[in-house]
């Protein structure tokens, strides 16, 4: 699912930018609850995409509705479909879903803090740790409406997502040929949804330049399911070339004192 | 069977994924260049799969009706549609270039 915390949201739905976090003290439950369900509802009808998508991809609507229900991070199940359709090794795809959930775990560990679960909560409270729920959270004053945020945002995204993945996965199914209805087209333009919002300075655009002429390079001659892999290295290769400019621009302004 | 192999290993490990966040003491992770490489690393990977999902049929170069599907979509987006509105532009405009015999 869609974006950085730190960054602005995508989809237009309220953002942490947005969502009022300095209304404290006391922002009222109805209010912690309308933000909540604004995100929750909006990106949890996006499942129809994915239902249709991994439909298209040739999974049957049981794989589609068990990616949902037991994945549910959307930019990681579309990237396993996506892989699946186009024949790759179940590794390599599984590994690109895996390397799109690591942020997942960033989100988690300021949570941990912010939501303060016991340690029998945990295991549950963290499946539904994902881009919308967090967003959410985070822009709460106080734990009590963190919790009431992450809950309500939980639920109803998680309820939707499921519930329109099904619906996609069917719809699909009756429709036939997916490619005829131009459906081939769902899974791209998820992505470059997702994407859009997090090319915010150079480094993010010319990382997600690099990563292209990576794929396109690598694609006709590499294994399918690896090359992305091999387009994941531009993150640390344009990381390491800021370092090493920044570094050199620092030893002339010594210099040329 | 290579379907349900990938579905049970991204389950496990993608839950594992968000379950580490909530266990690791904060700090261990918090080292400025790992904190810039995670979120760079989904840039690059969308980047990456958005340009192979439009470009390639198997091992080979395609361009088709998907491309200008998906060039109305990133015009929707530079645009500001909402989120399933950018892949319903997609999908119509492919499906009708298409039709179109494209």
């Amino acid at each position: 699912m869609p974006e950085q915390i730190e960054q602005t949201t995508s989809h237009g739905i309220p953002g942490p930018q947005r969502v009022p976090s300095e209304a404290s003290p006391g922002k009222s439950d109805a209010a912690v609850i309308r933000d909540a369900l604004g995100v929750g509802v909006a990106v949890g009808l996006s499942g129809f995409a994915f239902g249709v998508t991994s439909a298209g991809a040739g999974l049957s609507v049981l794989q589609s509705c068990l990616l949902s229900l037991f994945v549910f991070t959307g930019a990681s199940q579309f990237a396993l479909v996506g892989a699946l359709g186009a024949g790759g090794n179940p590794f390599a795809a599984a590994a690109g879903a895996f390397f799109l959930g690591v942020r997942n775990s960033f989100y988690g560990l300021r949570l941990s803090g912010v939501l303060g679960y016991r340690a029998v909560v945990k295991p549950f409270a963290a499946h539904w740790i994902i881009d919308e729920t967090s967003a959410v959270t985070f822009a709460q004053p106080d734990r009590r409406s963190a919790r009431l945020g992450f809950t309500v945002t939980g639920l109803s995204l998680y309820v939707l997502w499921n519930l329109t993945t099904l619906a996609g996965a069917l719809g699909a199914e009756a429709l036939g040929d997916t490619d005829a209805w131009g459906l081939d087209a769902a899974g791209p333009a998820a992505f470059l949804a997702l994407l859009g919002p997090m090319l915010k300075t150079t480094v993010e655009r010319a990382a997600a330049g690099l990563a292209v002429v990576l794929m396109l390079g690598t694609f006709p001659v590499l294994p399918a399911g690896v090359p992305v892999l091999v387009s994941a290295l531009a993150a640390p290769a344009v990381l390491m070339a800021r370092g090493a400019r920044s570094r050199k621009a620092s030893t002339a302004r010594e210099e040329s004192r | 069977m290579n379907t349900w192999i990938a579905i049970g290993v991204t389950t496990v490990g993608c839950y594992l994924l968000k379950y580490a966040g909530l266990l690791v003491p904060a700090g261990v992770l918090e080292r400025p260049l790992v904190r810039r490489l995670a979120a760079l690393l989904p840039v690059v990977l969308l980047a990456a799969l958005t340009a192979q999902q439009t470009l390639s049929e198997g091992q080979h170069l395609v361009v088709d009706a998907k491309l200008a599907g998906v060039g109305a979509a990133a015009l929707a987006l530079v645009l500001r549609a909402p989120f399933l509105m950018v892949i319903a532009v997609a999908v119509v405009v492919t499906a009708g270039v298409r039709a179109l015999g494209g």
